[in-house]
């Protein structure tokens, strides 16, 4: 591309902006970890200033005092169990869906799909009763059935295409070698959507990873409180507690582990989300 | 190949048909007959009420103010995330230094847990022992927020006034990125013939912009806009979270999702909340296929 007279300010300009919010997007985290290692005079005092020495204690006060070890704990208890049983069982749907025909296929597709059109907030009071009457409120498995339930519809949609696009050839060697069709899904098909896997694992993680409303309807023992729960509801008590520190520090250890496997897998993550939100 | 289809056909939609029928078609279903009750959650019997819930949100001013607040999200986020979420994705095509690293850091706040996010922010905004409060005392701004007609500089999230854009900030802060990413994927599949044709005759990058670029990303933008509007008509865990579950002072930030929620899980008054989730959904549903509509036809290919 040439670029004429004027080119040369408006480089400076598009650098001047990108810059800028680089900064505003970087700045509030910047503060919030070196805060996590100040002491509480030092947050108050000199909010400039970088901490004297660093107090590692703040984060062990947040993993242990403020249960933050355990809501982590917690929250994987729910979320990899979830990620997987929802891959499991929406790739089975969808490969039935989109490779065997039978009365009723395009129906159920949409069928489905459907599920996407409504809010979550729609299912809010049912939910709630249902999961009483079953004994399931206050249970890992009953927020994993919930998460499995509303991470279908879109998981099914997704795969959907995906094994649509997978030739049929595949599918036929198999058979002629022996392959029953269960060893067909699991050993050929499953192998084969790999990618699609990923990005819908990715997908489904941040999801569920950020989910608050329905752990804060179906979850009210601290025990078993996930970790956006368990953040929300120690910054409601630090507000009268004030250990500014703590908090600052429980902040950090819930956004390191999230920033290290961005930072590994940020290509993948950009493509799986956006990807989603596109055919979504 | 498929004489046992059915075989395999069963099995494999059992699981996800009956879980996906008990907790989201059943509850969304039930919803639509619990919105006409007074039922408080006690009672086995349910007492149906018929129009009495809709007639109640018609004639109650805090179900007014939560639609108001979210009206005023759907009036300024999605323009704003969009517009700087464009403004930064084309700027980010045109081969500038570091474009790499900017776009792993604009989209960071999108992979964050939105409570952190709010936890984050309302400590940002917090009077005593935030930074931007010293942060604009530095840059010397405070003459500014008397001419705003403020006393000095406000109290973010304990002012009414301030309270609202500062969630909304939030909003646009961390989906900037994210829609960037998207709108540069689809900037990326644009054909660089266009803009070299249009460079030979003598196209600048503004005209470049608005000729080229924009009309072939029509249909993503259509698709952003959507996720936006829903966006602006949830609300719910910033609000939450960034004014402890108080809607802020004099309800300013409450929101719809808010409301029903407190309507629900506070005061127990199961039907009337439910009622107001099928406003919810039937406003998004129009706004939805409103915008839509209104957008479509205008989409080019090439």
């Amino acid at each position: 591309m040439r670029y004429d007279q004027a080119g040369w300010l408006s480089r400076s300009i598009t650098n001047i902006v990108l810059a800028l919010w680089a900064i505003i997007v970087m700045f509030p985290m910047g503060w919030l970890i070196f805060s996590s290692f100040k002491t509480d005079q030092e947050i108050f005092f000199g909010p400039w200033a970088l901490p004297e020495s660093l107090q590692w204690n703040n984060f062990a006060r947040a993993w242990s005092d403020a249960r933050i070890g355990e809501y982590f704990i917690n929250t994987l208890l729910v979320i990899v169990p979830a990620i997987f049983l929802t891959l499991l069982v929406a790739s089975m749907a969808a490969y039935v869906i989109a490779r065997f025909p039978f009365p009723g296929n395009r129906v159920l597709f949409y069928f489905f799909l459907a599920g996407m059109l409504f809010p979550v907030f729609l299912a809010l009071v049912p939910l709630f009763f249902l999961l009483r009457d079953i004994k399931l409120l206050n249970t890992f498995s009953g927020l994993i059935l919930v998460y499995i339930a509303y991470s279908l519809p879109f998981t099914v949609f997704f795969m959907t295409g995906f094994f649509r696009t997978i030739p049929s050839a595949f599918h036929e060697a198999a058979i002629i070698d022996g392959a029953n069709q269960y060893q067909v899904f699991f050993r050929i098909m499953l192998p084969l959507a790999k990618s699609g896997l990923i990005s819908m694992a990715i997908f489904n993680f941040l999801g569920m990873w950020n989910q608050y409303i329905l752990p804060l309807i179906l979850i009210s023992k601290s025990d078993n409180y996930v970790l956006s729960q368990g953040l929300a509801f120690l910054s409601l008590q630090q507000r009268y507690e004030n250990d500014w520190s703590g908090l600052f520090a429980a902040i950090t250890l819930i956004m390191i582990p999230t920033l290290v496997v961005y930072i590994i897998f940020q290509g993948q993550i950009q493509k799986g989300l956006t990807a989603g939100a596109l055919k979504g | 190949m498929y004489r046992n289809k059915y075989q395999l056909i069963i099995p494999f939609l059992f699981p996800a048909l009956a879980i996906y029928l008990t907790f989201v078609i059943y509850p969304y279903g039930r919803s639509m007959y619990i919105a006409f009750t007074s039922w408080k959650g006690v009672s086995a019997n349910i007492q149906f009420n018929g129009l009495a819930n809709f007639e109640r949100m018609w004639a109650d001013a805090n179900f007014w103010n939560a639609l108001g607040n979210n009206l005023k999200y759907l009036a300024f986020v999605p323009l704003a995330t969009i517009g700087l979420s464009l403004f930064l994705a084309f700027m980010l095509t045109q081969r500038v230094r570091f474009s790499h690293f900017y776009r792993i850091i604009f989209f960071f706040p999108q992979v964050m847990s939105v409570i952190a996010i709010g936890v984050l922010w309302s400590y940002v905004y917090h009077p005593t022992i935030g930074i931007l409060t010293p942060l604009l005392r530095i840059l010397r701004l405070e003459p500014l927020f008397n001419l705003l007609g403020f006393d000095g500089i406000p109290a973010w999230m304990g002012n009414p006034r301030t309270a609202l854009l500062c969630v909304g900030a939030v909003v646009v802060w961390q989906g900037a990125g994210f829609f960037m990413v998207l709108f540069m994927a689809a900037m990326q599949d644009i054909p660089a013939d266009y803009y070299e044709a249009a460079a030979l005759d003598g196209a600048k990058r503004g005209d470049m912009f608005w000729k080229i670029t924009l009309p072939l990303l029509w249909e993503t933008l259509r698709a952003a806009a959507i996720f936006s509007i829903l966006g602006a008509f949830n609300m719910f865990p910033l609000t939450m979270v960034m004014t402890n579950g108080q809607r802020g002072p004099n309800r300013a930030t409450d929101v719809l999702a808010t409301y029903l929620y407190e309507q629900a899980f506070e005061s127990s008054r199961f039907g009337y909340a439910t009622a107001i989730a099928v406003s919810l959904f039937l406003m998004v549903l129009t706004i939805s296929v409103i915008s839509m509509q209104a957008t479509q036809r205008q989409t080019l290919e090439y």
